[in-house]
């Protein structure tokens, strides 16, 4: 077990990159701390893949480094870098029985008998299948085969770090949360270092401490949960992060106030004046409706009931807006405008959060 | 609601019918007429009952043939089975290479039989052969012409040759259908590459393998044409496999009701072991 630091770390696919778009990841430098449970989150297509595979030693690096602590392991074949990985879909050895497929990573290992012998059993206990052990692996149903990759996946005690590319896909939703508490589970017991890939976001934000959210090849943010629900340093975490996520408005920011949709508001900070394509973002949590008077002009489209609260759909102009209404609220039929907390509007400068603090030293 | 019967019908499987007994069971009943009668030329037949099939069964003439086709149906199938695995195995998996190999491989199977035989004649010879030239000058005695074991060496080799591109083209089949996360799970849990072999590689060739198998085990059960081009059964009749001598014993010595036993007999084994292979094939497929 230990500390991961990607450092300045890139790859494409292409042998001579030339464009932003030919990087398949761009430029990061990040540290994974030994033994924290990480999300990595984005959507299909976006890299994290790759970046698990560069870390496991599926894949080289087109540049950067990779230090296992103080070691360099950047041209480290995966054999030698011990760590564990489970896949999206099932990878089970066909002609073995379960038990033999949970013992085939400490085996070649060269564990002892009696070591792997117990180990198996503790593992097919969590993942629930001590009563098929010396079934043949084939033929089993689909989530009974991802059930034992991530088994394989758990059962080696010394890995660096374990990492899991969207595992419970093919697994039907009740095991999904019974899995993924074992994980969590698993993680509190032994402390080994977790990476799971995930474009669900309830996934991602059950399972772990810290969420690292990728978008088009790069880390947009990292963070504990609470941290991308409260201020979103991109609008895609904004966006991504949340249900319904947050609202973007096109907005010309003069100072301390934002001019949208020809109503001024007044923002909590002052800005200074912005370059770019800016936007204030707030999350539907923040909003409130009201009817004539203060606030932005808002036409309400529709009205979902899920629950514990309801989700009014409406526009601001032409963007789309939503707004949650705790339950037992009511919502006036005449509703025609909508009311921003300046305390938790935030500032986006193409695409970026601004910096209050910052931009009023600028000023 | 109730199926309309017209017996009528049955006419319309007649042309069929007429087709296949004209090819193949009107010519298949006239061995078995050959088989069971004797005849002294002149077209005189005497009935001969079973006689030609026990002497068949306990013709040493017949039994050496037949162990020699067993003996070298298992040489071919112990050479060319692991080999086109290795040379799968090592195949380019994409790019114009994968191509290239694809290409090179299929060219012996597209030579007819004969000319593959012809090829090898020419090419062992020791008087102009490449083959056969430079090994003599080597020093090492070698002449298929008059020494048995040279023959067999030949015969095999050719047939090695010719065929174990077969093997490795499906075998190749086979682990192109293998997808990437396999291999690299294999990585993960540090699997040795004897071990990929052995856990993901056979077991996923295991289908494919069973054709190979089965295909070549038929074919050089059969084989005719590239020994007796290149031998003509010989040495004596130290390559004179069961094709070789049926003939032999059918055209050569005109001996019409013998070799009709004989290829009935030779028939049925063909079928038996094909039998054999198809039940196990199933069965394995049904595990699947």
């Amino acid at each position: 077990m230990t500390e991961i630091t990607l450092e300045n770390l890139a790859h494409s696919y292409l042998p001579n990159p030339s464009g932003d778009a030919d990087w398949a990841l761009k430029p990061m430098t990040l540290t994974w701390q030994d033994g924290g449970a990480y999300a990595l989150l984005g959507s299909s297509g976006c890299g994290k893949s790759t970046l698990l595979n560069i870390i496991s030693g599926l894949l080289v690096p087109s540049q950067g480094r990779i230090l296992f602590g103080d070691r360099d392991v950047t041209g480290l074949p995966t054999m030698e870098r011990n760590i564990a990985q489970v896949f999206q879909f099932p990878v089970v050895y066909d002609t073995m029985s379960v038990r033999e497929n949970l013992a085939f990573p400490l085996k070649n290992r060269g564990l002892a008998a009696d070591v792997i012998a117990s180990r198996v059993a503790e593992v097919a206990e969590m993942i629930g299948m001590t009563g098929v052990l010396d079934r043949r692996a084939r033929g089993l149903t689909a989530d009974a085969k991802q059930k034992i990759s991530l088994g394989r996946g758990m059962v080696r005690q010394d890995v660096n770090a374990i990492l899991f590319d969207e595992p419970l896909t093919v697994i039907d939703p009740h095991m999904k949360w019974e899995l993924r508490t074992q994980l969590k589970d698993l993680h509190r017991r032994f402390g080994h270092t977790m990476i799971y890939v995930t474009h669900d976001q309830t996934e991602a934000l059950t399972f772990a401490d810290q969420v690292v959210v990728m978008y088009d090849g790069r880390v947009v943010q990292a963070g504990t949960p609470q941290a991308l629900f409260d201020a979103p340093e991109h609008t895609f975490v904004g966006y991504f992060i949340g249900s319904p996520g947050m609202n973007l408005l096109d907005a010309r920011i003069d100072g301390a106030t934002a001019h949208v949709a020809g109503t001024e508001i007044a923002l909590a900070h002052g800005y200074g004046a912005l370059a770019g394509k800016t936007q204030i973002g707030i999350r539907p949590e923040f909003l409130r409706l009201g009817a004539g008077g203060a606030g932005l002009p808002f036409t309400v489209k529709r009205i979902e009931d899920v629950g514990h609260h309801r989700i009014v759909r409406g526009q601001v102009e032409r963007a789309d807006v939503n707004v949650i209404v705790p339950e037992g609220q009511p919502i006036p039929a005449d509703t025609d405008r909508v009311i921003i907390d300046p305390a938790h509007a935030h500032v986006y400068v193409d695409d970026w959060r601004a910096d209050p603090a910052r931009q009023e030293r600028a000023a | 609601m109730e199926k309309p019967l017209n017996n009528r019908a049955w006419f319309l499987v007649l042309p069929v019918l007429a087709l296949v007994a004209f090819s193949a069971v009107l010519p298949l009943m006239t061995v078995v007429n050959y088989s069971v009668q004797d005849t002294f030329g002149n077209n005189q037949f005497f009935w001969a009952g079973l006689e030609w099939f026990q002497d068949t069964i306990h013709s040493d003439r017949v039994r050496a043939a037949l162990g020699r086709q067993i003996l070298f149906s298992a040489i071919i199938l112990a050479i060319e089975i692991p080999l086109g695995i290795f040379v799968a195995l090592n195949m380019p998996k994409k790019g114009a290479w994968a191509s290239f190999c694809l290409v090179t491989m299929a060219l012996p199977l597209l030579i007819p039989w004969n000319v593959v035989g012809t090829i090898w004649q020419v090419f062992g010879r020791v008087d102009i052969g490449l083959l056969g030239y430079t090994l003599t000058k080597l020093g090492i005695d070698y002449n298929y012409v008059n020494d048995a074991l040279d023959a067999w060496i030949t015969v095999v080799v050719m047939d090695v040759w010719h065929w174990t591109s077969l093997v490795a083209l499906l075998c190749y089949a086979g682990l192109q259908s293998i997808p990437d996360a396999y291999y690299q799970a294999a990585k993960i849990d540090q699997a040795s590459r004897w071990k990929v072999f052995r856990y993901i590689e056979l077991p996923k060739m295991q289908g494919v393998l069973l054709i190979a198998v089965l295909l070549r085990f038929m074919d050089s059960f059969m084989i005719y044409t590239e020994p007796f081009v290149v031998t003509g059964g010989g040495p004596g009749n130290a390559t004179t496999f069961l094709s070789i001598d049926l003939v032999k014993m059918a055209v050569g010595q005109f001996d019409l009701g013998p070799a009709a036993a004989f290829s009935l007999i030779y028939f049925l084994m063909i079928l038996l072991i094909s039998f054999v292979f198809y039940t196990v094939m199933t069965k394995e497929g049904e595990t699947l």
